[in-house]
């Protein structure tokens, strides 16, 4: 994984120290909280409704053991014991004191980690695959462009106050893993006439007004992925709408000017940036591509082929080996999601326990690598199959061997009323009851792979928008509403999830979900037919009529 | 909580500066110096009555200016059996703490809030 360089740390290093001195300022009363809110906002920090929220980066969800270890300690020793791990791959503290943020800080910057760009109208975290460089389906590992964006786009002065924030995801497999096409720029790698290069998505993304990216151009060679990214945010800076800042995202853009137009003025100004200094020369892609060389990783096939008989002598190992490990591009090793969906807890929580557990785990058997991924799990992404058995034995003594990836109780849910000062309904409840109603892990298995994510408002920090079941929770005459969306995807073939009809009170949700699940059992062809493919084929019909009987109008 | 209940009072909602722990403004006790003090527990909190919330409004002002706490609001609060509770559900849910970590917060440290939290 990348390092940082002496510029890399003098540069935040100097950021922590500018930000201190800010706090001090504030605590002192020498600035205002009108000046302050926006620089607290540039280093990560947030007020929510019982504390602070500090939200750390981790770029493109990826961190050795020793970063996971320091954000252990920072839970238990500035938090209360745990941590939120997001859909943008990054972690939140809930509980920081503001006047312990500087420590944190500067705690973060000893293991190359801060919580710049985590916040504000400026270019985020850039996301990826959790399982880039490893898994069997991809063509080549995106982190190193991942990183190339990053140092570009860290305190750009050109893009640091944009319209509004500003997304971008790369995938280099054939399965979109990362949601590339609900991102403000979508990359997904592929290969033309024996070459790498990029498809470009643009104006995709989620809030108020979900989109779907529009490919803006079929092959973009990796030399010009600098040019022609900031032709894009070049013209959006211009252009985006800054008069409503929920108008101002880039999709709203395409979706007013047009896509050939907006087209149009990109490659006019890609054609003016083309060949200049922003043009990446073979060798410093081919630099950063370094700090990104596969790991060592022997054969172990005797080990591998005895996993069979593992798995028969254990049954739960088989379980939590068939859902939650996954094919690496070595037969002989696997790629490992640990899920932060136990049964009743809070998706996306971990404890500073675990956090240190998983690390030891990576230390010892996964070639010091772990992931985030933006599901709210965890990944390690090279394992070799004789050690499954000790990686899973490990995971259940720190109670993270759920066997549900990919199933109904592996749900997307943001922290919601419970923390967020935007949310209107609560999310966290809403996933563990689901959970808990779905957690014959027999029926689960049963009902097959499912996509469920819930939003606590309308920004949909929850992607239920591209929920094969997506719900957003409401508020109306003081108490929380809960509308169900259905026929989302966010993979390669992404769909916008659409309202099914009247929303649900708290109390009716999960039956309501549930018969939801009941109609696609009876309605699919076959067990091997999954829920989103039996909805593209039967539609959204059957679905109401078991939630609401006759035709109704909708909410 | 009942969401249908009519909010009769306002309570003065911040949260501290220097931690973001949720507090309120209220009355304080006769004997005190000022009329209005911030208060940790909303067992302590006296919600302002239609005659008193221009002043109760006036201190916010005033404290706004003193840099204690930020995110000051002035919120809705209905009469309920056995004390005050505040109309809208996540103003519930701040005087508690969350509701899927009981443990957490408020409702771990004071009684009242507690039962508040049960409601919401």
């Amino acid at each position: 994984m990348y390092r940082y360089d002496e510029f890399d740390r003098a540069f935040v290093g100097a950021r922590v120290a500018e930000y201190a001195e800010q706090v001090e300022r504030r605590m002192a009363g020498r600035i205002t909280e009108d000046q302050f809110k926006p620089l607290r906002l540039m280093n990560g920090v947030y007020l929510q409704l019982h504390a602070y929220m500090l939200r750390v980066a981790i770029p493109y969800g990826t961190l050795d053991s020793k970063q996971m270890r320091k954000l252990a300690h920072i839970a238990r020793t500035y938090d209360k014991g745990y941590g939120h791990f997001t859909t943008r791959q990054n972690i939140q503290y809930n509980w920081p004191a503001l006047t312990d943020t500087p420590a944190i800080l500067e705690e973060l910057a000893d293991v190359e980690m801060h919580a710049l760009q985590t916040s504000g109208n400026c270019i985020r975290n850039v996301t990826s695959d959790h399982f880039a460089g490893a898994a069997a389906d991809e063509l080549a590992d995106p982190r190193p462009y991942c990183e190339i964006l990053r140092q570009w786009s860290s305190v750009h002065p050109e893009f640091t106050y944009l319209p509004r924030k500003f997304k971008i995801a790369v995938s280099g497999a054939s399965h979109d893993r990362a949601a590339v096409r609900v991102h403000d720029i979508g990359l997904q790698m592929r290969e033309q006439d024996g070459k790498l290069g990029f498809e470009v998505y643009v104006g995709g993304g989620l809030g108020r007004t979900p989109m779907i990216g529009k490919l803006v151009r079929e092959f973009l060679p990796p030399e010009n992925l600098l040019a022609y990214t900031t032709a894009i945010l070049r013209v959006y800076n211009l252009n985006g709408r800054r008069d409503n800042k929920y108008k101002a995202r880039i999709k709203i853009l395409v979706h007013e000017t047009g896509l050939e137009e907006l087209r149009a003025q990109i490659e006019a100004e890609f054609e003016r940036l083309r060949g200049g200094e922003l043009t990446l020369p073979d060798a410093d892609i081919s630099a950063i591509e370094d700090y990104f060389a596969p790991p060592s990783l022997p054969n172990r096939s005797e080990e591998a082929i005895a996993l069979t008989a593992q798995m028969d002598a254990d049954e739960a190992f088989g379980a939590w080996v068939r859902q939650n490990v996954s094919a690496h591009r070595h037969p002989d090793y696997a790629c490992v999601t640990i899920s932060l969906k136990g049964i009743g807890e809070a998706p996306g929580d971990a404890s500073a326990d675990q956090m240190d557990a998983v690390a030891d785990l990576a230390q010892r058997f996964a070639n010091d690598e772990l992931r985030v991924s933006h599901e709210q799990n965890l990944a390690l992404p090279h394992v070799a199959k004789g050690d499954l058995k000790a990686i899973y034995d490990g995971l259940v003594a720190c109670d993270l061997a759920t066997a549900n990836v990919g199933l109904i109780s592996d749900i997307i849910a943001c922290p919601g009323l419970d923390y967020c000062a935007l949310a209107n309904a609560r999310s966290i409840p809403v996933a563990q009851d689901i959970a808990q109603r779905f957690a014959d892990p027999v029926r689960a298995v049963d009902i097959g792979p499912i996509k469920l994510k819930i939003s606590g408002c309308i920004n949909a920090c929850g992607h239920h928008h591209v929920g094969h079941i997506g719900i957003l929770g409401v508020e109306k005459k003081g108490t929380e509403l809960f509308q169900i969306t259905m026929g989302g995807s966010a993979d390669e073939n992404t769909s916008i999830g659409e309202i099914i009809g009247r929303g649900f009170e708290y109390d009716q949700l999960i039956d309501a979900i549930e018969t939801v699940i009941d109609t696609y059992i009876d309605l699919r062809r076959e067990p091997s037919e999954i829920f989103i493919d039996a909805y593209r084929r039967v539609g959204p019909e059957p679905f109401k009529q078991a939630l609401y009987g006759a035709p109704q109008q909708a909410a | 909580m009942s969401s249908k209940s009519t909010a009769q009072f306002k309570a003065l909602a911040a949260n501290r500066l220097s931690d973001g722990i949720a507090v309120w403004g209220t009355q304080a006790p006769k004997g005190f110096s000022t009329g209005f003090r911030w208060v940790e527990a909303w067992e302590d909190v006296v919600p302002a009555s239609a005659d008193d919330v221009d002043a109760l409004e006036a201190w916010a002002v005033a404290e706004a200016a003193r840099d204690e706490v930020v995110s000051e609001r002035l919120i809705d609060v209905a009469a309920v059996e056995g004390g005050y509770q505040p109309t809208r559900m996540r103003e519930r849910i701040v005087i508690a703490g969350p509701t899927v970590r009981r443990d957490l917060g408020k409702q771990a440290e004071h009684r009242a809030q507690a039962q508040v939290a049960q409601a919401a």
